[in-house]
């Protein structure tokens, strides 16, 4: 039986009819279109699918579309301000802090939730914090540069 | 990787809860943070065809000071429990085991009475409740009850809560001028633990070992404690030559499992060297 959720994702309410079974990363994706949220493996180990809940950082493949009712919540698509990048964002690409690409949606969103909470980790404090999110390409020398310059710190990486 | 169909209610009260519970006994798992159920369901190693999301109660969601214990509602959760201050000061030994599982995402999500009722062998967080000598409250349609930490665990997934009762508190007593450490091995980053030792102890200005209590988890279908180490240190001087002669004895009369990640005979040896390593790090603290 269906079930009503009502979601804000990016400040925009959405109203929608889904399965129970339906995982919060397809909602986002095939329910209202949000395609920047990446699936990679599915049962909670990559972090691509990583978004913010109502703040919090979360693996969008580990919560169903249902427990979102209510909540807030922030993809990658969210982060800009119109055209502008956000400065996380910037910082990825001044530091070539992506190859495929594929983990980047996640990466940004657990960087950002990273620096709300501490805006100037020490790099073993990146490095945990990110630690839910794997990179493939494993490029993570340039992601933590890119967090580093993110934090407002000389970029050494 | 989809979950099969359920029904899905989410309750607005314990009440609510436990009454849907026991009308669906057969078919319902209940869910809070859903961070070991999901990965289940979408295995489909799980198929409940009922869902009852108790993630909604905040009537479950505390952790406050009651005179000498420190009372935790089933769903705080492990950031909750990490970065609580009360339990910082006043029972570190949850703070030092709770930001050790999974990742940020997993600690943000996973809820500390959803992974003790899930009772999975390698789970972090059971060492610790018995090495603080918890007990747990479970609440059922008649009322509830206490059951000790050394009662909870029955066999792999398996916990002496009744079909339907929820776990609905952790209550642990305040160790004020205790030292503690939770270590563990696990395969890669945010692991599971292939061993993991809880160490909590109590030693005089002369370095004699007043009171020390350790728990193993990882090694066997359920988390124990070391009572033999325990006993062979309590009263004596906590020397390094001491110290590791007590922690070869955490194997005696142990079968540890086998699985992909580690041999009987690979497990025994990480756990003698990890419960060493334990006691060393909470007296360094």
């Amino acid at each position: 039986m269906k079930q009503t959720v009502r979601v804000t994702v990016n400040g925009r309410l959405y109203e929608e009819e889904v399965e129970p079974r339906q995982l919060l990363s397809y909602f986002l994706r095939e329910t209202i279109g949000l395609t920047g949220t990446h699936i990679g493996c599915i049962i909670g180990e990559c972090g691509a699918c990583t978004v913010q809940v109502d703040g919090t950082l979360v693996k969008s493949c580990l919560m169903f579309a249902v427990q979102a009712n209510g909540k807030e919540v922030t993809t990658i698509e969210g982060l800009a301000d119109g055209d502008a990048l956000h400065p996380v964002q910037e910082a990825f690409i001044n530091n070539y802090g992506f190859q495929c690409g594929y983990c980047t949606p996640g990466m940004i969103m657990a960087a950002d939730a990273l620096l709300k909470k501490n805006p100037d980790p020490s790099e073993e404090e990146i490095r945990e914090g990110l630690a839910g999110n794997l990179c493939m390409c494993t490029g993570y020398m340039q992601i933590v540069a890119a967090v580093k310059e993110a934090a407002g710190q000389v970029n050494n990486g | 990787m989809i979950p099969g169909a359920f029904d899905y209610h989410a309750p607005a009260s314990l009440e609510e809860a436990l009454s849907l519970l026991s009308a669906n006994l057969d078919d319902a798992k209940v869910l809070a943070g859903g961070q070991s159920l999901l990965p289940l369901m979408k295995l489909r190693l799980a198929k409940p065809e009922v869902i009852i999301d108790i993630g909604g109660l905040d009537e479950l969601n505390y952790i406050r000071e009651d005179g000498d214990h420190i009372a935790i509602g089933a769903l705080a959760t492990y950031t909750d429990v990490a970065e609580s201050e009360l339990i910082l000061s006043r029972c570190p030994l949850l703070a030092q085991t709770a930001v050790v599982v999974g990742d940020v995402q997993v600690r943000n999500r996973g809820t500390v009475g959803g992974g003790l009722a899930h009772a999975d062998p390698a789970e972090d967080l059971p060492a610790a409740i018995l090495a603080l000598d918890a007990e747990l409250k479970a609440t059922g349609p008649d009322g509830e009850r206490w059951i000790p930490a050394s009662d909870f665990f029955i066999m792999m997934l398996t916990t002496s809560l009744m079909p339907e009762e929820l776990l609905t508190e952790i209550r642990v007593p305040a160790r004020d001028g205790y030292k503690s450490s939770y270590q563990k091995v696990s395969r890669q980053a945010a692991g599971f633990a292939i061993v993991g030792v809880a160490v909590c102890l109590k030693e005089s200005a002369e370095g004699v070992c007043e009171d020390i209590s350790i728990a193993v988890t990882g090694m066997t279908d359920v988390a124990f404690r070391a009572e033999k180490v325990e006993t062979a240190l309590r009263g004596q001087k906590l020397e390094d030559g001491a110290i590791a002669s007590a922690a070869a004895l955490v194997t005696e009369g142990i079968d540890p499992i086998e699985d992909v990640n580690a041999t009987p005979a690979y497990r025994a040896h990480l756990a003698q060297v990890y419960v060493e390593r334990t006691i060393q790090a909470a007296r360094a603290r």
